[in-house]
């Protein structure tokens, strides 16, 4: 890690550690304080492929949810509430005003985990990684359950504008209603683009798709 | 050897041909057809190659001061191999550091051996450096078979790097927010169809500390802890890890001292 990251990484350390200040007793044992921790990050990671220690950066939701002890906390209850809001803010809404695009193509983006890794190659398309956590379409039982299942979504949450916006918004950004999902932000991370987004939405939305018969 | 390898092959192309035609309402059948497959495998697993291959290095006189490993000492005293996987990591006084199996051992070839093991740590996994490496452990590790696993927090160094580890278990950071706990921080979940242990449990944490190094069938590999750390960590979309780095050494002892208790069984096989 160059000097750059090591500092912000320090600095994002802080950052958490005086955002949670008064109430809170600091949540990591003997001799994992915040310099000791930035200095083992520091010497533990190396530059692979395109993949860069740039990447130990975290962003203000990140350093929040990577203490769950303060994370679930009433004290940080506010804190999450703020994170929230500041996700939600980012989404970005379909540019065409349309929220369905493919279910096909929603599938075949739902099925592939590829992407960003250091041996992916930089013109390597990003998958969603959706099967990976969540049942989806019924026919593929190689689901994962990190993640509920989405099977039949249409049909038990109804096609309502209100239903469009708020699973459009939990794709293009996960953490806008939940501060910690587990759930990655396809969109605000720039893991899929829009059109992307809204085959993904299809496959869960499409009255035709396979996911609601 | 290769009549039961065969063996296991066969009941492997079953359990897939029954994993292949399952609908949706025959998940127990497949669970249960995955548990057959992977039992199979154990009949024949084809890491004793490999601890062959390690017991060989260990034993064999090698670079610029033509020694053997059979003076280093694991943590139980110069050359005593067996039972010393079962307590590490652990903190070494000569190194004043907290060491896993692998991180020591690149202590003893350089300091018996006079090896450069910078080119070991630099080294592509699956090159032979790096397989050199991981045989050595492999033979380390079988000579722990059946104990249990017993690491020490007495040290204070040895407690900072289980609560580093701990602490490094639950850092999210990359594209994909990532970080251990995602996967490995709740009871009963999956991605596709592999089971996830919870390490924040001991019998989680033995079920991800105490079978590797394991052989894995779909790459025909033998894989350290530190090679399955590694592409824990590709996946999670993190730079890579340098290999016997403190943070590779910290997860292991927040594992390790998670697993405390339970029963080694390396090598393990994987799917």
């Amino acid at each position: 890690m160059n000097r750059r990251t090591f500092c912000a990484v320090t600095a994002v350390l802080s950052l958490t550690v005086a955002s949670a200040a008064g109430a809170q007793q600091a949540s990591w044992g003997p001799g994992a304080d915040d310099t000791a921790f930035a200095t083992m990050l520091q010497a533990s990671f190396r530059n692979a492929g395109r993949v860069t220690v740039e990447r130990l950066k975290q962003d203000e939701t990140q350093a929040f949810c990577s203490d769950p002890q303060l994370a679930t906390s009433k004290a940080a209850a506010k804190q999450a509430e703020a994170i929230e809001a500041a996700n939600l803010a980012s989404v970005k809404w379909p540019s065409d005003g349309k929220w369905l695009g493919d279910w096909k193509s929603g599938e075949r983006i739902a099925q592939s985990g590829r992407g960003l890794t250091w041996t992916d190659s930089p013109t390597q398309a990003s998958g969603g990684n959706c099967y990976n956590c969540h049942q989806i379409d019924a026919k593929e039982i190689s689901h994962g359950t990190i993640g509920p299942s989405l099977h039949q979504y249409r049909k038990l949450k109804g096609g309502t504008e209100q239903v469009m916006r708020e699973t459009w918004a939990k794709i293009y950004n996960s953490k806008s209603s939940n501060a910690c999902s587990n759930m990655p932000r396809a969109g605000h991370m720039g893991i899929l683009k829009e059109t992307e987004l809204q085959d993904i939405m299809a496959l869960l939305l499409d009255p035709e798709s396979p996911v609601n018969k | 050897m290769n009549a039961r390898l065969a063996a296991a092959l066969v009941a492997a192309l079953a359990a897939v041909a029954v994993f292949g035609g399952a609908r949706a309402q025959d998940k127990d059948d497949t669970a249960k057809g995955i548990e057959a497959y992977r039992e199979a495998l154990k009949d024949g697993n084809p890491a004793e190659l490999f601890e062959m291959a390690g017991e060989e290095l260990w034993n064999k006189p090698a670079g610029p001061k033509n020694a053997s490993l059979q003076g280093c000492d694991l943590g139980l005293g110069p050359g005593k191999v067996e039972g010393a996987f079962a307590q590490l990591p652990r903190y070494f006084a000569d190194t004043d550091k907290v060491q896993d199996v692998e991180s020591r051992l690149l202590t003893c070839m350089s300091a018996l051996q006079g090896i450069d093991t910078q080119e070991y740590v630099d080294a592509r996994f699956g090159t032979p450096k790096k397989n050199d490496l991981i045989a050595l452990a492999t033979y380390i590790s079988g000579a722990s078979k059946d104990k249990p696993v017993a690491v020490t927090l007495a040290h204070p160094k040895a407690r900072q790097m289980y609560e580093l580890g701990k602490r490094m278990f639950f850092f999210q950071a990359g594209p994909h927010d990532f970080s251990c706990a995602t996967c490995h921080g709740e009871e009963g979940r999956r991605i596709r169809m592999q089971d996830l242990p919870n390490i924040m449990t001991k019998e989680g944490a033995a079920a991800g500390w105490t079978s590797w190094p394991a052989y894995r069938v779909s790459s025909g590999q033998m894989w350290s802890m530190q090679w399955r750390l590694n592409d824990c960590f590709r996946q999670q979309r993190f730079p890579e890890p340098i290999y016997a780095s403190d943070m590779t050494v910290a997860l292991s002892m927040y594992m390790a001292a998670n697993a405390n208790g339970s029963t080694v069984a390396t090598p393990g096989i994987k799917r």
